[in-house]
């Protein structure tokens, strides 16, 4: 109320096509039979499972704790049995599989005993954001970042102001408005426990003025509560003002710096159904559990608000809806302009699902015609970005190049796409760098990873090669020394003395007479003949080796 | 005219001192450029370019002795950051060193491994566990592909997995432009 509004580069006017669905009010979809909970709902780690297949669990139970800073645990939405834990197809747009948890429900419904803290006001903010990290509670908004990390704004930085988006720009979604509109007091609850936890000095809610009920409901509600801090501010409805910095830009003509984050310039911010998630996880003891989403578009019969427990098969959601009425058009989750198109509706809701759109088959798009320079996607770019720089880069795989023109800064809000007269996918070639700086990033760290080790490995090698030469040389010395003196050294001279004396004594026996050969009696004539003989033939040569040994 | 012939000599002399003592001082250590070769080659590892490693065949390109062209784990990119950092003309990869395939790592039978330790010998980046007649397995983050293991294995046992593509490690493709005739 009387703020000076500021406004941010770029951005569309498009048609809202809201009305479609904020007709009816907020109802909760029906308790589905089988729930599928992918373990990863949220940006960072996915959580760990701490239930096996067969366990019984009860609503609020964890089902899968965080694992590292940046994760989330995941909880029952229900009470029943899990019956898997296994890959299933997730919301994504690969379409690919993930390892979900499978609960299959028992209808009871029966809340875990929880624990609640409605003085909230005398916990410690660390003691704040370990509820809510416990509680599984990501950023509502689409991106699903852990909140309880947004929530620590570090010891030497001083939050001067939390802002709380409910500006939901993008077109045909209608869930943040909803909650607004029908559980204002929830929201207002919720940013008293944020800036608390934040140690804020200010809170603004703000949102977009194509939604005025939902200002007047924010607005009763902090009459009634009568919180002097908190402010509602209406901003002007321009696609993309709920982007994080755009926002921030409206609200106070403050840019947020290109590598750097809201904190940076003392602002956090939050989406309002993160503040209300937060409220029902602190004051009540809930952990995240369900989200409201839009179900709308043309060919939905009954376009509405429900709030869905996760896990929930789209299908039965949609038909909670009123079903499809059309099977013409794509199925998309999230907005027209954001979203992704889903191919299967056995697809379970998950965190960051805020919406299923069901609209009318486009009109074709025309061929891709090549880029005209004409300047148009610059214009619109909310980031102020060079989008043609960006994709002659991308098409041509100029990675370095592309990531000097801020890539990164692209948030992906598809303005330049919808703009472009040569139908060029924009977006898709951004996101296809994105992926592959990703993957090069990736493998860079690998190779890191194996040059060191492979070094590692070498000088391993090396040394227990040296090691090994050192041994065998000292083995190799130790023999020499072992044998050099045999050959003519003091030990051969022993030897030789010994055997001297050995023959010596021999000799002396012999002469004295003190050997005398045995079985000498009864010899016959011809026995004593051949002995004679044979000691006349040993006297003759003993005679001859005496003489020789002493002529040598 | 004398003067000016020893003026000459001496500075070529001190200049020559000078030079000749920020040559000793200043040397580059290693060669820089084997250095950034090396930076830009996969770490793979496994010597499909004929040399016995990413630093040798580093060495082997700095020093002219081989093309750049050799890489097959590292396939077209490498080609294409190894020719923007030589300056030399892109080729397409030698046919004689194998083809690019997408990558994968080893997996070991851990039912049929006898435990011989000879893969363990055999990787070049130590990302096999075990000991002699011990049961072995691979640590999959760490293993480059090499392949250098499968032959060595007496009883068959390791066998190449590609990568499997999760949400973590999926790419958007390349955005096929759409075609389709104008309709009006």
């Amino acid at each position: 109320m009387g703020q000076r509004l500021h406004h941010f580069h770029g951005g569309l006017h498009l048609p809202d096509h809201k009305a479609m669905s904020t007709g009816k009010p907020l109802e909760w979809a029906p308790l589905p039979k089988r729930l599928t909970l992918p373990l990863q709902q949220h940006i960072g780690a996915a959580a760990k499972p701490v239930v096996e297949a067969g366990d019984k669990v009860l609503k609020g139970q964890m089902l899968a704790q965080a694992s590292g800073h940046v994760s989330a645990p995941i909880h029952a939405p229900t009470s029943g049995t899990v019956i898997a834990i296994e890959e299933h197809a997730i919301p994504h747009p690969s379409g690919l599989k993930a390892a979900c948890i499978v609960l299959e429900s028992d209808g009871e419904d029966n809340w875990y005993v929880h624990e609640s803290h409605p003085e909230y006001e005398h916990l410690e903010p660390q003691q704040l954001r370990s509820l809510i990290r416990d509680a599984g509670i990501v950023g509502l908004g689409g991106a699903g970042f852990p909140a309880h990390i947004k929530l620590n704004p570090g010891a030497r930085t001083a939050v001067d102001t939390l802002v709380l988006n409910g500006a939901e720009c993008e077109p045909y979604i209608t869930c943040d408005d909803a909650l607004m509109r029908e559980r204002p007091d929830g929201i207002v609850a919720g940013a008293r426990i944020m800036r608390h936890a934040l140690q804020a000095r200010k809170c603004i809610i703000a949102i977009e003025d194509n939604k005025p009920e939902a200002i007047s409901a924010m607005r009763d509600a902090l009459e009634r509560i009568g919180e002097p801090q908190l402010q509602v501010i209406a901003v002007p409805t321009r696609y993309p003002t709920g982007g994080e910095k755009q926002l921030i830009q409206v609200l106070t003509g403050k840019e947020v710096p290109l590598k750097g984050l809201p904190i940076d310039i003392g602002i956090v911010c939050h989406n309002v159904a993160t503040a209300a998630s937060v409220f029902r996880a602190v004051v009540k003891g809930e952990p995240l559990i369900s989200r409201i989403i839009t179900v709308t578009g043309e060919n939905i019969h009954e376009p509405k608000n429900l709030e869905v427990l996760f896990g929930t098969p789209i299908q039965e959601v949609i038909e909670a809806a009123g079903g499809i009425s059309d099977n013409s058009g794509s199925l998309l989750m999230g907005g027209p302009m954001m979203g992704f198109a889903l191919h299967d509706l056995q697809l379970p809701v998950i965190k960051t699902t805020n919406c299923l759109l069901a609209k009318q088959p486009e009109p074709a798009r025309g061929p891709t015609l090549a880029c005209i320079r004409c300047g148009e996607c610059a214009r619109v770019c909310p980031a102020s970005l060079l989008p043609q720089q960006l994709y002659w880069y991308a098409r041509s795989k100029e990675f370095d190049k592309i990531q000097d023109q801020n890539l990164f800064a692209c948030i992906e809000c598809g303005c330049c796409d919808y703009v472009c007269p040569s139908n060029i996918p924009l977006v898709h070639y951004y996101r296809y760098a994105k992926t592959e700086i990703w993957e090069q990033e990736r493998e860079r760290h690998a190779a890191d990873l194996a040059r060191q080790r492979h070094e590692f490995q070498t000088e391993r090698k090396e040394r227990e090669k040296a090691e090994r030469a050192a041994r065998m040389k000292k083995k190799k010395q130790a023999l020499a020394d072992k044998k050099k003196p045999g050959k003519g050294g003091a030990d051969a001279d022993a030897k030789k003395e010994a055997i001297k004396a050995a023959m010596e004594r021999a000799k002396a026996k012999r002469v004295s007479g003190e050997v005398k050969p045995k079985n000498v009696d009864n010899l016959s004539a011809e026995q004593q003949r051949k002995i004679d003989e044979v000691d006349a033939r040993r006297a003759a040569n003993r005679d001859a080796h005496e003489s020789s040994e002493e002529q040598s | 005219m004398i003067a000016a012939i020893i003026a000459l000599t001496l500075l070529a002399a001190v200049f020559g001192l000078l030079l000749g003592y920020a040559a000793i001082r200043f040397k580059v250590e290693s060669d820089p450029i084997v250095e950034k070769v090396d930076a830009v080659l996969p770490q793979t590892q496994c010597g499909q370019c004929g040399y016995a490693g990413c630093r040798p065949y580093a060495e082997a390109i700095a020093a002219g002795e081989a093309d750049i062209n050799r890489c097959p784990p590292g396939g077209e990119t490498v080609i294409l950051a190894l020719s923007d950092l030589l300056g030399v003309e892109p080729k397409p990869l030698d046919d004689e060193v194998g083809e690019e395939k997408p990558k994968e790592v080893a997996y070991v039978d851990e039912q049929t491994c006898i435990g011989c330790t000879l893969c363990i010998q055999a990787c070049p980046v130590d990302a096999i566990l075990g000991a002699a007649k011990q049961m072995h397995t691979i640590i999959a983050d760490e293993c480059t592909g090499c392949e250098l293991c499968v032959e060595p294995c007496p009883v068959d046992c390791i066998t190449m997995i590609p990568v499997k593509k999760d949400v973590q490690n999926w790419k958007w493709p390349y955005p096929a432009p759409n075609t389709q005739e104008e309709t009006n």
